[in-house]
């Protein structure tokens, strides 16, 4: 399976299969098309490239339960002072709010439950759509 | 990415992550550790010094390699992390979880 990355001068689009192997592919070629100037490079290195990758693994195991003929959507708004990421599946949503605090004493030694927690610290802003299967992550410039 | 073994001469595995550790190579590695321990090497050292990104599932199969290594009476230790990797294990608090050196040699030294 080949992604295609389509690029304009204030967006981009790409539509990746749910397929978990994936999600380090179509990282790498959001975060390399990316213009320079609008984020750092060590930000894009880490905080987008460690959210990006957070909010698709999620929406590929939760929201299309890996299945590779379902796609997730990821649309990429380009401002001169933000990039905006939407990942966006075809799933029946969940509620954000009733997730567990990872970093609690008896949560913190289990495997799984900290994916929205990081993508919360590595971005400025988090949103979601009414139906919780949207996520909309915001970098501000610097 | 791409993950290497090495077994050091006191017995010591030096597990390298090249790239990234995210959920679509993760059973990749806890594979290739536990076919080790299978084989009967009880130390690790997993080292992170040329690792650019870690997701949410790649620190969960850390948490779950450690927890199998201790059933076995074996150690998980970590090295190499960079700046913005040690504020996310100290965010999780996963800090509080492992052993974490600086340097795998250092790991290899504390063993």
């Amino acid at each position: 399976m080949t992604l295609r990355l389509d690029v304009t001068s204030d967006s981009m689009k790409l539509d990746v299969p749910s397929d978990l192997g994936m999600v380090g592919d179509a990282v790498e070629l959001v975060a390399t098309h990316l213009p320079p100037g609008t984020l750092s490079p060590r930000r894009i290195s880490f905080n987008l490239r460690t959210a990006l990758a957070e909010a698709l693994g999620n929406a590929i195991r939760y929201g299309t339960g890996e299945d590779p003929r379902r796609t997730v959507r990821v649309r990429v708004e380009l401002g001169s002072e933000f990039v905006r990421i939407h990942v966006i599946d075809d799933g029946a949503g969940f509620d954000h709010r009733r997730l567990p605090d990872p970093t609690h004493p008896e949560n913190v030694a289990r495997e799984f439950g900290r994916g929205l927690f990081v993508i919360r610290n590595l971005v400025d802003d988090v949103e979601f759509n009414e139906k919780g299967n949207g996520i909309c992550l915001t970098l501000r410039a610097g | 990415m791409r993950f290497t073994l090495k077994k050091d001469k006191s017995g010591v595995v030096v597990v390298g992550v090249e790239g990234q550790l995210i959920v679509g190579n993760r059973q990749e590695l806890k594979q290739k550790v536990l076919d080790a321990l299978e084989e009967g090497s009880r130390k690790f050292i997993i080292d992170f010094s040329k690792t650019g990104y870690i997701d949410s599932s790649g620190l969960g199969v850390l948490v779950s390699l450690s927890k199998k290594i201790r059933e076995q009476g074996g150690e998980l230790r970590l090295a190499g992390l960079n700046a913005d990797l040690q504020t996310l294990f100290e965010l999780t608090k996963l800090d509080t979880l492992f052993a974490i050196t600086r340097t795998a040699e250092e790991a290899l030294a504390a063993f």
